[in-house]
Protein backbone atom coordinates (compact mmCIF):
# COMPACT_ATOMS: atom_id res chain seq x y z
CA UNK A 1 0.00 0.00 0.00
CA UNK A 2 1.40 3.27 -1.28
CA UNK A 3 1.95 5.96 1.41
CA UNK A 4 -1.48 8.04 -0.25
CA UNK A 5 -3.24 5.16 0.19
CA UNK A 6 -2.31 4.14 3.74
CA UNK A 7 -3.19 8.12 4.85
CA UNK A 8 -6.93 8.06 2.88
CA UNK A 9 -7.58 4.65 4.92
CA UNK A 10 -6.73 6.36 8.23
CA UNK A 11 -8.55 9.09 7.25
CA UNK A 12 -11.28 7.57 5.99
CA UNK A 13 -11.28 5.35 9.30
CA UNK A 14 -10.82 8.36 11.65
CA UNK A 15 -13.81 9.86 10.38
CA UNK A 16 -16.07 6.67 11.10
CA UNK A 17 -14.80 6.25 14.22
CA UNK A 18 -15.63 9.83 15.12
CA UNK A 19 -19.20 9.78 13.52
CA UNK A 20 -19.94 6.54 15.39
CA UNK A 21 -19.45 7.76 18.76
CA UNK A 22 -20.92 11.27 17.89
CA UNK A 23 -24.15 9.03 16.77
CA UNK A 24 -24.18 7.66 20.32
CA UNK A 25 -23.19 10.61 21.96
CA UNK A 26 -25.63 12.60 20.38
CA UNK A 27 -28.84 10.01 21.73
CA UNK A 28 -28.88 8.73 17.75
CA UNK A 29 -28.81 4.99 19.08
CA UNK A 30 -31.37 4.14 15.97
CA UNK A 31 -28.48 4.99 13.58
CA UNK A 32 -25.89 2.99 15.38
CA UNK A 33 -26.68 -0.62 13.21
CA UNK A 34 -26.00 1.92 9.85
CA UNK A 35 -22.04 1.84 10.93
CA UNK A 36 -21.69 -1.59 10.41
CA UNK A 37 -22.25 -4.15 7.41
CA UNK A 38 -25.31 -6.25 7.26
CA UNK A 39 -23.81 -9.52 8.81
CA UNK A 40 -21.28 -7.03 10.85
CA UNK A 41 -20.02 -7.72 14.45
CA UNK A 42 -20.05 -5.76 17.84
CA UNK A 43 -18.95 -7.49 20.69
CA UNK A 44 -17.94 -5.85 24.30
CA UNK A 45 -15.61 -7.79 26.08
CA UNK A 46 -13.95 -7.35 29.42
CA UNK A 47 -9.99 -7.28 29.29
CA UNK A 48 -9.35 -10.37 31.71
CA UNK A 49 -11.70 -12.22 29.58
CA UNK A 50 -9.52 -11.70 26.41
CA UNK A 51 -6.25 -12.21 28.49
CA UNK A 52 -7.38 -15.33 29.67
CA UNK A 53 -8.69 -16.57 25.93
CA UNK A 54 -12.49 -16.95 27.38
CA UNK A 55 -15.47 -16.11 25.12
CA UNK A 56 -18.11 -14.15 26.84
CA UNK A 57 -19.10 -11.01 25.60
CA UNK A 58 -21.04 -8.65 27.96
CA UNK A 59 -23.23 -7.13 25.18
CA UNK A 60 -23.21 -9.01 21.56
CA UNK A 61 -24.37 -8.63 18.06
CA UNK A 62 -23.92 -10.58 15.39
CA UNK A 63 -25.64 -8.87 12.07
CA UNK A 64 -27.84 -5.23 12.15
CA UNK A 65 -30.96 -7.33 13.35
CA UNK A 66 -29.45 -8.04 16.93
CA UNK A 67 -28.06 -4.11 16.68
CA UNK A 68 -32.09 -3.43 16.19
CA UNK A 69 -33.27 -5.37 18.41
CA UNK A 70 -30.76 -4.04 21.15
CA UNK A 71 -31.78 -0.50 20.09
CA UNK A 72 -35.62 -1.24 20.75
CA UNK A 73 -34.62 -3.21 23.39
CA UNK A 74 -32.93 0.24 25.13
CA UNK A 75 -35.69 2.46 24.41
CA UNK A 76 -38.85 0.31 24.68
CA UNK A 77 -37.83 -2.26 27.48
CA UNK A 78 -35.25 -2.08 29.57
CA UNK A 79 -35.52 0.25 32.45
CA UNK A 80 -32.67 2.83 33.58
CA UNK A 81 -32.53 6.11 35.34
CA UNK A 82 -31.41 8.85 32.63
CA UNK A 83 -27.44 9.39 31.48
CA UNK A 84 -25.24 11.15 29.51
CA UNK A 85 -22.24 9.52 27.38
CA UNK A 86 -19.19 11.23 26.16
CA UNK A 87 -16.69 9.50 24.43
CA UNK A 88 -13.48 10.54 23.95
CA UNK A 89 -11.23 8.58 21.01
CA UNK A 90 -7.39 8.45 20.82
CA UNK A 91 -5.29 8.60 17.78
CA UNK A 92 -6.87 5.97 15.42
CA UNK A 93 -4.22 3.12 14.18
CA UNK A 94 -4.46 1.56 11.11
CA UNK A 95 -2.65 -1.75 12.48
CA UNK A 96 -2.78 -4.19 9.07
CA UNK A 97 -5.20 -5.59 6.53
CA UNK A 98 -6.83 -8.77 6.09
CA UNK A 99 -8.13 -9.48 2.49
CA UNK A 100 -10.20 -6.73 2.14
CA UNK A 101 -11.03 -5.71 5.68
CA UNK A 102 -8.47 -2.69 7.42
CA UNK A 103 -7.35 -3.73 10.84
CA UNK A 104 -7.85 -0.30 13.19
CA UNK A 105 -7.38 0.21 16.75
CA UNK A 106 -8.10 2.89 19.08
CA UNK A 107 -7.96 3.53 22.67
CA UNK A 108 -11.11 5.38 24.28
CA UNK A 109 -12.69 6.99 27.28
CA UNK A 110 -16.53 7.60 28.65
CA UNK A 111 -17.54 9.55 30.79
CA UNK A 112 -21.08 9.03 32.04
CA UNK A 113 -22.94 12.03 33.96
CA UNK A 114 -26.47 10.69 35.86
CA UNK A 115 -28.61 12.84 37.10
CA UNK A 116 -27.94 14.59 40.08
CA UNK A 117 -24.48 13.52 39.96
CA UNK A 118 -21.03 14.66 38.96
CA UNK A 119 -19.15 13.47 35.61
CA UNK A 120 -17.44 10.11 36.35
CA UNK A 121 -14.85 8.26 34.13
CA UNK A 122 -17.45 5.29 33.36
CA UNK A 123 -15.60 2.84 31.09
CA UNK A 124 -11.68 2.91 29.50
CA UNK A 125 -10.35 0.55 26.78
CA UNK A 126 -9.75 0.12 23.26
CA UNK A 127 -11.39 -0.56 20.05
CA UNK A 128 -10.32 -2.79 17.65
CA UNK A 129 -11.93 -3.01 14.47
CA UNK A 130 -12.31 -4.35 10.76
CA UNK A 131 -13.44 -1.57 8.47
CA UNK A 132 -14.35 -2.81 5.09
CA UNK A 133 -15.72 -0.81 2.25
CA UNK A 134 -19.17 -1.13 0.93
CA UNK A 135 -19.91 1.03 -2.14
CA UNK A 136 -17.25 3.06 -1.70
CA UNK A 137 -18.40 3.81 2.16
CA UNK A 138 -16.66 2.21 5.40
CA UNK A 139 -18.58 0.12 7.49
CA UNK A 140 -17.55 -1.77 10.38
CA UNK A 141 -17.41 -5.90 9.28
CA UNK A 142 -16.00 -6.27 13.18
CA UNK A 143 -15.70 -4.12 16.22
CA UNK A 144 -14.82 -5.40 19.38
CA UNK A 145 -14.86 -3.19 22.15
CA UNK A 146 -12.06 -4.37 24.68
CA UNK A 147 -12.77 -2.37 28.18
CA UNK A 148 -9.78 -2.02 31.56
CA UNK A 149 -13.14 -0.85 33.60
CA UNK A 150 -13.65 -4.77 34.82
CA UNK A 151 -15.83 -3.40 37.61
CA UNK A 152 -18.39 -2.08 35.68
CA UNK A 153 -20.16 1.02 37.52
CA UNK A 154 -23.60 -0.05 37.93
CA UNK A 155 -24.93 -0.38 34.04
CA UNK A 156 -24.00 -0.72 31.08
CA UNK A 157 -27.22 0.10 28.93
CA UNK A 158 -25.66 1.85 25.56
CA UNK A 159 -23.33 0.59 23.22
CA UNK A 160 -19.72 1.56 23.59
CA UNK B 1 -3.13 -19.86 64.74
CA UNK B 2 -4.87 -18.06 67.70
CA UNK B 3 -8.11 -15.85 66.82
CA UNK B 4 -9.93 -14.59 69.47
CA UNK B 5 -13.77 -13.82 68.26
CA UNK B 6 -14.30 -10.26 70.11
CA UNK B 7 -17.98 -10.90 70.97
CA UNK B 8 -20.81 -9.90 68.69
CA UNK B 9 -21.73 -5.82 69.23
CA UNK B 10 -24.69 -5.37 70.57
CA UNK B 11 -27.05 -3.66 68.46
CA UNK B 12 -30.10 -1.42 70.41
CA UNK B 13 -33.04 -2.39 67.43
CA UNK B 14 -36.10 -4.22 67.80
CA UNK B 15 -37.51 -6.02 64.64
CA UNK B 16 -41.03 -5.03 63.59
CA UNK B 17 -43.37 -6.97 66.04
CA UNK B 18 -45.20 -8.14 62.75
CA UNK B 19 -42.32 -10.29 62.12
CA UNK B 20 -41.20 -11.56 58.74
CA UNK B 21 -43.68 -9.85 56.96
CA UNK B 22 -42.06 -6.55 57.69
CA UNK B 23 -38.12 -6.00 56.64
CA UNK B 24 -37.09 -2.81 58.81
CA UNK B 25 -34.74 -0.35 56.42
CA UNK B 26 -32.12 -0.22 59.22
CA UNK B 27 -30.76 -3.79 57.82
CA UNK B 28 -30.05 -2.46 54.70
CA UNK B 29 -27.89 0.64 55.94
CA UNK B 30 -26.76 0.32 59.44
CA UNK B 31 -22.62 -0.22 59.56
CA UNK B 32 -23.36 -1.95 62.92
CA UNK B 33 -25.63 -4.38 61.47
CA UNK B 34 -23.33 -4.68 58.35
CA UNK B 35 -20.18 -5.43 60.69
CA UNK B 36 -22.30 -8.23 62.69
CA UNK B 37 -23.05 -9.58 59.23
CA UNK B 38 -19.33 -10.34 58.18
CA UNK B 39 -19.12 -11.81 61.44
CA UNK B 40 -22.09 -14.35 61.93
CA UNK B 41 -22.91 -15.09 58.70
CA UNK B 42 -19.59 -14.88 55.93
CA UNK B 43 -17.38 -15.62 58.56
CA UNK B 44 -20.07 -17.98 60.51
CA UNK B 45 -21.50 -21.34 59.63
CA UNK B 46 -22.19 -20.92 55.91
CA UNK B 47 -20.88 -22.53 52.86
CA UNK B 48 -19.48 -19.84 50.47
CA UNK B 49 -19.14 -20.04 47.31
CA UNK B 50 -15.94 -19.26 45.91
CA UNK B 51 -15.56 -20.52 42.30
CA UNK B 52 -15.83 -23.32 40.00
CA UNK B 53 -13.11 -26.12 39.49
CA UNK B 54 -12.73 -25.63 36.09
CA UNK B 55 -11.53 -21.92 36.62
CA UNK B 56 -8.10 -23.57 38.38
CA UNK B 57 -8.16 -26.96 36.40
CA UNK B 58 -3.75 -27.22 36.88
CA UNK B 59 -1.66 -28.17 39.89
CA UNK B 60 -0.46 -24.57 41.46
CA UNK B 61 -3.44 -22.78 39.81
CA UNK B 62 -5.41 -20.08 41.69
CA UNK B 63 -8.13 -17.61 42.06
CA UNK B 64 -8.74 -14.85 44.55
CA UNK B 65 -12.27 -14.05 45.45
CA UNK B 66 -13.99 -13.21 48.78
CA UNK B 67 -15.73 -14.51 51.27
CA UNK B 68 -17.93 -11.30 52.49
CA UNK B 69 -15.56 -8.36 52.27
CA UNK B 70 -12.46 -10.63 53.43
CA UNK B 71 -10.36 -11.48 50.62
CA UNK B 72 -9.35 -14.85 50.16
CA UNK B 73 -7.72 -17.04 47.45
CA UNK B 74 -8.58 -20.75 46.59
CA UNK B 75 -5.84 -23.28 45.00
CA UNK B 76 -5.01 -26.21 43.32
CA UNK B 77 -2.03 -27.87 45.50
CA UNK B 78 0.31 -30.13 44.02
CA UNK B 79 -1.29 -33.29 44.78
CA UNK B 80 -4.73 -31.93 42.95
CA UNK B 81 -6.50 -31.08 46.43
CA UNK B 82 -8.38 -27.81 46.71
CA UNK B 83 -7.25 -25.55 49.29
CA UNK B 84 -8.29 -21.92 50.54
CA UNK B 85 -7.05 -19.54 52.94
CA UNK B 86 -7.75 -15.52 53.84
CA UNK B 87 -5.07 -13.23 51.63
CA UNK B 88 -3.53 -11.79 54.41
CA UNK B 89 0.26 -12.20 55.45
CA UNK B 90 0.39 -13.51 58.84
CA UNK B 91 3.20 -11.07 59.56
CA UNK B 92 1.48 -7.54 59.22
CA UNK B 93 -1.51 -8.20 57.45
CA UNK B 94 -0.78 -7.28 53.76
CA UNK B 95 -2.65 -8.69 51.02
CA UNK B 96 -0.14 -11.07 49.81
CA UNK B 97 -1.72 -12.63 46.31
CA UNK B 98 -2.27 -9.58 44.34
CA UNK B 99 -4.11 -11.29 40.91
CA UNK B 100 -7.21 -12.70 40.02
CA UNK B 101 -5.80 -15.61 38.67
CA UNK B 102 -2.75 -17.33 37.64
CA UNK B 103 -0.28 -20.19 38.58
CA UNK B 104 1.98 -20.20 40.96
CA UNK B 105 4.54 -22.32 43.01
CA UNK B 106 4.07 -20.29 46.04
CA UNK B 107 2.71 -17.03 47.59
CA UNK B 108 5.48 -13.98 48.59
CA UNK B 109 4.64 -11.00 50.53
CA UNK B 110 5.67 -8.56 48.99
CA UNK B 111 6.63 -6.29 52.15
CA UNK B 112 9.13 -8.53 54.06
CA UNK B 113 8.89 -11.72 51.50
CA UNK B 114 7.11 -13.75 54.03
CA UNK B 115 6.59 -17.12 51.88
CA UNK B 116 3.86 -19.40 51.97
CA UNK B 117 3.02 -22.75 50.19
CA UNK B 118 -0.23 -23.29 47.91
CA UNK B 119 -2.20 -24.07 51.28
CA UNK B 120 -1.27 -20.76 52.88
CA UNK B 121 1.57 -22.55 55.40
CA UNK B 122 4.39 -20.23 56.18
CA UNK B 123 7.44 -22.02 54.43
CA UNK B 124 10.33 -19.09 54.86
CA UNK B 125 10.83 -15.68 56.69
CA UNK B 126 13.97 -14.06 55.46
CA UNK B 127 16.71 -13.23 58.09
CA UNK B 128 14.83 -15.33 60.85
CA UNK B 129 18.52 -16.50 61.76
CA UNK B 130 19.61 -12.65 61.36
CA UNK B 131 22.93 -12.04 59.97
CA UNK B 132 26.29 -12.65 61.11
CA UNK B 133 28.80 -10.25 62.60
CA UNK B 134 31.94 -11.62 63.59
CA UNK B 135 31.14 -14.97 65.23
CA UNK B 136 27.41 -13.95 66.65
CA UNK B 137 24.45 -13.59 64.77
CA UNK B 138 22.83 -10.63 64.96
CA UNK B 139 18.62 -9.60 64.80
CA UNK B 140 16.35 -12.40 63.55
CA UNK B 141 13.34 -14.03 64.92
CA UNK B 142 13.58 -15.21 68.60
CA UNK B 143 14.71 -18.94 68.85
CA UNK B 144 11.41 -19.84 70.21
CA UNK B 145 9.38 -18.63 67.04
CA UNK B 146 7.36 -21.53 65.79
CA UNK B 147 6.97 -21.01 62.08
CA UNK B 148 4.05 -23.41 62.30
CA UNK B 149 1.99 -21.07 64.60
CA UNK B 150 2.29 -18.47 62.09
CA UNK B 151 0.25 -19.16 58.52
CA UNK B 152 -2.19 -17.31 56.69
CA UNK B 153 -5.96 -18.67 58.06
CA UNK B 154 -7.19 -22.09 56.45
CA UNK B 155 -10.53 -22.18 55.34
CA UNK B 156 -12.79 -25.53 55.35
CA UNK B 157 -12.93 -26.18 51.60
CA UNK B 158 -15.64 -28.52 49.77
CA UNK B 159 -15.73 -29.18 46.18
CA UNK B 160 -19.59 -30.66 45.01
CA UNK B 161 -19.58 -31.80 41.31
CA UNK B 162 -17.13 -28.69 39.95
CA UNK B 163 -18.19 -25.98 42.21
CA UNK B 164 -15.99 -24.77 44.97
CA UNK B 165 -17.50 -23.49 48.74
CA UNK B 166 -15.37 -22.66 51.22
CA UNK B 167 -15.68 -21.66 55.04
CA UNK B 168 -14.65 -20.06 58.39
CA UNK B 169 -16.07 -22.50 60.05
CA UNK B 170 -14.56 -26.04 60.36
CA UNK B 171 -17.40 -27.58 62.07
CA UNK B 172 -18.94 -26.73 59.04
CA UNK B 173 -21.62 -29.79 58.59
CA UNK B 174 -21.27 -31.17 55.18
CA UNK B 175 -22.54 -29.44 51.82
CA UNK B 176 -25.18 -31.84 50.74
CA UNK B 177 -26.10 -31.09 54.45
CA UNK B 178 -26.15 -27.30 54.38
CA UNK B 179 -28.24 -28.03 51.35
CA UNK B 180 -31.20 -30.42 52.46
CA UNK B 181 -32.43 -32.85 50.05
CA UNK B 182 -34.88 -30.33 48.21
CA UNK B 183 -32.30 -27.85 47.28
CA UNK B 184 -29.93 -30.61 46.55
CA UNK B 185 -31.89 -32.18 44.18
CA UNK B 186 -32.10 -28.57 42.18
CA UNK B 187 -28.10 -28.58 42.41
CA UNK B 188 -27.41 -31.69 41.42
CA UNK B 189 -30.23 -30.57 38.04
CA UNK B 190 -27.12 -28.55 36.77
CA UNK B 191 -23.85 -29.56 38.56
CA UNK B 192 -24.73 -33.57 37.65
CA UNK B 193 -20.86 -34.42 37.71
CA UNK B 194 -20.11 -33.60 34.38
CA UNK B 195 -17.05 -30.99 33.46
CA UNK B 196 -17.74 -27.80 33.58
CA UNK B 197 -16.10 -25.15 31.09
CA UNK B 198 -15.24 -21.75 32.36
CA UNK B 199 -17.02 -19.11 29.79
CA UNK B 200 -15.94 -15.82 31.28
CA UNK B 201 -16.72 -13.27 33.70
CA UNK B 202 -18.76 -10.13 34.16
CA UNK B 203 -18.46 -7.60 37.26
CA UNK B 204 -20.51 -4.72 37.97
CA UNK B 205 -20.72 -2.58 41.00
CA UNK B 206 -23.84 -1.84 42.47
CA UNK B 207 -24.81 0.67 44.61
CA UNK B 208 -27.39 -0.88 47.29
CA UNK B 209 -27.15 -3.43 49.99
CA UNK B 210 -26.10 -7.21 49.15
CA UNK B 211 -29.61 -8.41 50.76
CA UNK B 212 -31.36 -6.68 48.08
CA UNK B 213 -29.73 -8.90 45.29
CA UNK B 214 -30.57 -12.29 47.03
CA UNK B 215 -34.44 -11.09 47.89
CA UNK B 216 -34.78 -9.91 43.89
CA UNK B 217 -34.10 -13.59 42.95
CA UNK B 218 -36.29 -14.91 45.96
CA UNK B 219 -38.74 -12.83 44.31
CA UNK B 220 -40.96 -13.66 41.38
CA UNK B 221 -43.52 -11.47 42.02
CA UNK B 222 -41.51 -8.25 40.28
CA UNK B 223 -40.52 -10.65 37.44
CA UNK B 224 -44.07 -10.40 35.85
CA UNK B 225 -43.84 -7.11 36.09
CA UNK B 226 -40.37 -5.07 35.63
CA UNK B 227 -38.94 -7.20 33.20
CA UNK B 228 -40.43 -6.24 29.25
CA UNK B 229 -38.10 -8.77 27.39
CA UNK B 230 -38.81 -11.62 29.99
CA UNK B 231 -42.69 -11.13 30.13
CA UNK B 232 -43.30 -10.48 26.46
CA UNK B 233 -41.64 -13.23 25.42
CA UNK B 234 -42.71 -15.68 28.33
CA UNK B 235 -39.53 -16.03 29.46
CA UNK B 236 -40.70 -16.04 32.95
CA UNK B 237 -44.26 -14.93 33.58
CA UNK B 238 -47.02 -14.98 36.35
CA UNK B 239 -49.46 -17.50 34.23
CA UNK B 240 -47.00 -19.92 33.23
CA UNK B 241 -46.24 -23.12 35.33
CA UNK B 242 -44.25 -22.21 38.26
CA UNK B 243 -43.08 -22.59 41.72
CA UNK B 244 -41.06 -21.40 44.74
CA UNK B 245 -39.53 -23.73 47.20
CA UNK B 246 -36.76 -23.71 50.18
CA UNK B 247 -35.03 -25.95 52.65
CA UNK B 248 -36.74 -26.32 55.79
CA UNK B 249 -34.60 -22.76 57.32
CA UNK B 250 -35.66 -21.03 54.49
CA UNK B 251 -32.07 -19.51 53.80
CA UNK B 252 -31.90 -21.54 50.37
CA UNK B 253 -34.54 -21.25 47.94
CA UNK B 254 -35.14 -22.24 44.41
CA UNK B 255 -37.74 -19.85 41.46
CA UNK B 256 -38.78 -22.17 39.00
CA UNK B 257 -40.36 -21.72 35.58
CA UNK B 258 -41.61 -23.21 32.22
CA UNK B 259 -41.35 -21.17 28.72
CA UNK B 260 -44.97 -19.96 27.74
CA UNK B 261 -45.98 -18.11 24.38
CA UNK B 262 -45.95 -14.38 23.48
CA UNK B 263 -49.39 -13.71 23.90
CA UNK B 264 -51.73 -12.27 26.11
CA UNK B 265 -54.04 -14.47 28.71
CA UNK B 266 -56.64 -13.96 31.92
CA UNK B 267 -53.29 -14.28 33.63
CA UNK B 268 -51.45 -11.32 31.76
CA UNK B 269 -54.20 -8.22 32.19
CA UNK B 270 -52.13 -7.10 35.35
CA UNK B 271 -49.11 -6.85 33.65
CA UNK B 272 -48.94 -3.82 31.53
CA UNK B 273 -45.72 -4.67 30.27
CA UNK B 274 -46.52 -7.27 27.94
CA UNK B 275 -46.31 -5.64 24.61
CA UNK B 276 -47.78 -8.35 22.02
CA UNK B 277 -46.58 -6.80 19.01
CA UNK B 278 -43.18 -6.59 19.87
CA UNK B 279 -41.21 -8.48 17.80
CA UNK B 280 -37.36 -9.47 17.08
CA UNK B 281 -35.31 -8.43 14.07
CA UNK B 282 -33.50 -11.67 14.94
CA UNK B 283 -35.35 -14.22 16.85
CA UNK B 284 -32.58 -16.46 17.22
CA UNK B 285 -31.76 -14.79 20.54
CA UNK B 286 -34.45 -17.18 21.77
CA UNK B 287 -32.94 -20.13 19.92
CA UNK B 288 -32.76 -22.72 22.76
CA UNK B 289 -32.23 -26.84 23.26
CA UNK B 290 -33.97 -28.63 25.71
CA UNK B 291 -30.90 -29.73 28.31
CA UNK B 292 -32.24 -30.75 31.80
CA UNK B 293 -33.99 -33.56 32.57
CA UNK B 294 -37.84 -31.86 33.80
CA UNK B 295 -39.20 -29.92 31.11
CA UNK B 296 -38.68 -26.17 33.43
CA UNK B 297 -36.78 -23.76 31.63
CA UNK B 298 -35.61 -21.47 34.15
CA UNK B 299 -34.48 -22.77 37.72
CA UNK B 300 -32.90 -19.52 39.45
CA UNK B 301 -31.53 -20.82 43.18
CA UNK B 302 -30.22 -18.49 45.89
CA UNK B 303 -28.06 -20.35 48.51
CA UNK B 304 -27.12 -18.75 51.35
CA UNK B 305 -26.00 -16.33 51.59
CA UNK B 306 -24.81 -14.72 48.67
CA UNK B 307 -24.89 -17.04 45.57
CA UNK B 308 -27.37 -17.25 43.04
CA UNK B 309 -27.19 -19.96 40.67
CA UNK B 310 -29.03 -19.00 37.00
CA UNK B 311 -30.37 -21.85 34.41
CA UNK B 312 -32.54 -19.14 32.06
CA UNK B 313 -32.92 -21.24 28.92
CA UNK B 314 -29.17 -22.73 28.29
CA UNK B 315 -27.57 -19.39 29.65
CA UNK B 316 -25.81 -20.67 33.14
CA UNK B 317 -23.93 -18.89 35.36
CA UNK B 318 -23.09 -18.26 38.78
CA UNK B 319 -23.51 -14.95 40.43
CA UNK B 320 -21.38 -14.08 43.23
CA UNK B 321 -22.47 -11.38 45.92
CA UNK B 322 -19.51 -9.34 47.28
CA UNK B 323 -20.45 -6.92 49.85
CA UNK B 324 -18.63 -3.86 49.85
CA UNK B 325 -19.92 -1.77 53.03
CA UNK B 326 -23.18 -1.43 53.84
CA UNK B 327 -24.42 0.61 50.83
CA UNK B 328 -22.65 -0.99 47.98
CA UNK B 329 -21.98 -4.66 46.59
CA UNK B 330 -19.83 -6.19 43.25
CA UNK B 331 -22.32 -8.62 41.63
CA UNK B 332 -19.49 -11.23 39.84
CA UNK B 333 -20.65 -13.31 36.98
CA UNK B 334 -19.15 -16.54 36.19
CA UNK B 335 -20.33 -18.04 33.23
CA UNK B 336 -20.19 -21.42 32.19
CA UNK B 337 -21.50 -24.61 29.95
CA UNK B 338 -20.01 -28.13 29.84
CA UNK B 339 -17.00 -29.29 28.58
CA UNK B 340 -18.78 -31.66 26.13
CA UNK B 341 -20.67 -28.89 25.09
CA UNK B 342 -21.10 -28.83 21.22
CA UNK B 343 -20.79 -25.85 18.82
CA UNK B 344 -24.41 -25.00 18.32
CA UNK B 345 -24.85 -25.45 22.25
CA UNK B 346 -22.03 -23.36 23.05
CA UNK B 347 -23.42 -20.69 20.66
CA UNK B 348 -26.46 -20.69 22.35
CA UNK B 349 -25.03 -20.29 25.59
CA UNK B 350 -23.04 -17.06 24.38
CA UNK B 351 -25.75 -15.40 22.62
CA UNK B 352 -28.60 -15.90 25.28
CA UNK B 353 -25.43 -14.52 27.59
CA UNK B 354 -26.95 -11.21 26.03
CA UNK B 355 -29.93 -11.41 28.79
CA UNK B 356 -27.55 -11.18 31.45
CA UNK B 357 -24.49 -9.66 33.12
CA UNK B 358 -24.19 -5.88 33.81
CA UNK B 359 -25.93 -5.08 30.08
CA UNK B 360 -28.71 -7.60 30.19
CA UNK B 361 -31.55 -7.39 28.33
CA UNK B 362 -33.21 -8.30 31.37
CA UNK B 363 -30.76 -7.62 34.35
CA UNK B 364 -30.72 -4.15 33.61
CA UNK B 365 -33.97 -3.51 35.07
CA UNK B 366 -32.95 -5.32 38.16
CA UNK B 367 -29.97 -3.27 39.25
CA UNK B 368 -32.37 -0.21 38.58
CA UNK B 369 -34.95 -1.44 41.04
CA UNK B 370 -32.44 -2.65 43.59
CA UNK B 371 -30.62 0.99 43.78
CA UNK B 372 -33.73 2.92 43.63
CA UNK B 373 -34.95 0.97 46.89
CA UNK B 374 -32.01 1.25 48.92
CA UNK B 375 -32.16 5.15 47.91
CA UNK B 376 -35.42 4.66 49.80
CA UNK B 377 -33.96 2.69 52.80
CA UNK B 378 -30.92 5.53 53.64
CA UNK B 379 -33.46 8.11 53.23
CA UNK B 380 -36.20 6.14 55.68
CA UNK B 381 -33.92 3.64 57.63
CA UNK B 382 -36.76 3.32 60.44
CA UNK B 383 -39.46 2.24 58.10
CA UNK B 384 -39.91 -1.32 57.05
CA UNK B 385 -40.87 -3.03 53.82
CA UNK B 386 -44.47 -4.81 53.62
CA UNK B 387 -44.02 -8.38 52.28
CA UNK B 388 -47.68 -9.59 52.60
CA UNK B 389 -47.79 -10.80 48.74
CA UNK B 390 -48.79 -14.39 49.08
CA UNK B 391 -49.25 -14.18 52.91
CA UNK B 392 -47.40 -13.61 56.15
CA UNK B 393 -45.64 -17.01 56.12
CA UNK B 394 -43.24 -18.87 54.45
CA UNK B 395 -44.54 -21.76 52.74
CA UNK B 396 -43.43 -23.45 49.55
CA UNK B 397 -45.95 -22.36 46.27
CA UNK B 398 -47.19 -23.49 42.87
CA UNK B 399 -47.53 -20.09 41.64
CA UNK B 400 -45.19 -16.74 41.44
CA UNK B 401 -47.61 -14.30 43.19
CA UNK B 402 -45.77 -14.47 46.71
CA UNK B 403 -43.05 -12.84 48.11
CA UNK B 404 -42.77 -16.36 50.63
CA UNK B 405 -39.05 -17.33 50.18
CA UNK B 406 -37.94 -13.32 51.16
CA UNK B 407 -39.53 -14.03 54.03
CA UNK B 408 -37.89 -17.48 54.48
CA UNK B 409 -34.91 -15.48 53.90
CA UNK B 410 -35.48 -13.25 56.93
CA UNK B 411 -36.39 -16.17 59.06
CA UNK B 412 -33.40 -17.85 59.07
CA UNK B 413 -31.55 -14.25 58.95
CA UNK B 414 -33.39 -13.32 62.17
CA UNK B 415 -32.25 -16.74 63.72
CA UNK B 416 -28.43 -16.31 63.17
CA UNK B 417 -28.34 -12.50 63.74
CA UNK B 418 -30.65 -12.70 67.16
CA UNK B 419 -33.91 -11.32 66.34
CA UNK B 420 -35.63 -13.98 66.52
Amino acid sequence: MGVAEALSIKSEADELISSYVHCLDDDRIEEWPEFFTEDGVYKIVGRDNVDRNLPIATMSCHGKGMMKDRVNAIRNASVYSPRYLRHLVGSVQVVGQEGESHLVQANFVVFQTLQDEETKVFMAGKYRSKIVFVDGSPKFQEKIVIYDSLQIPGLLVIPL
Amino acid sequence: MATTQQPAAHIERLWPKEGISRIPYWIYTDPAVYDLEQQKIFQGPAWNYVGLEAEIPKPGDFKATFIGDIPVVVTRTLDGSLKAFVNKCAHRGALVCREHFGNAKDFTCIYHQWRYDLSGKLLAVPFRRGVPEGDIRVGGMPDDFQMAEHRMQALKVEAVNGVVFASFDHGMTPFREYLGELMMYYFERVFDGRPLRSLGRMSQKIAGNWKLMAENIKDPYHASLLHVFLVTFGLFRADQKSKVEMDETGRHAVLVSRKGEQKASEGTSDIARLKSDYVLHDPSLLNRRKEFKDENTVVMQTLFPGLIIQQQTNTLAMRQILPKGPHHFDLVWDFFGYADDDEEMAGFRLKQANLMGPAGLVSIDDVEALEMCHKGFREHPEEAAVLEMGGRDSRNENHMVTESAIRGFYKYYREIMGWA
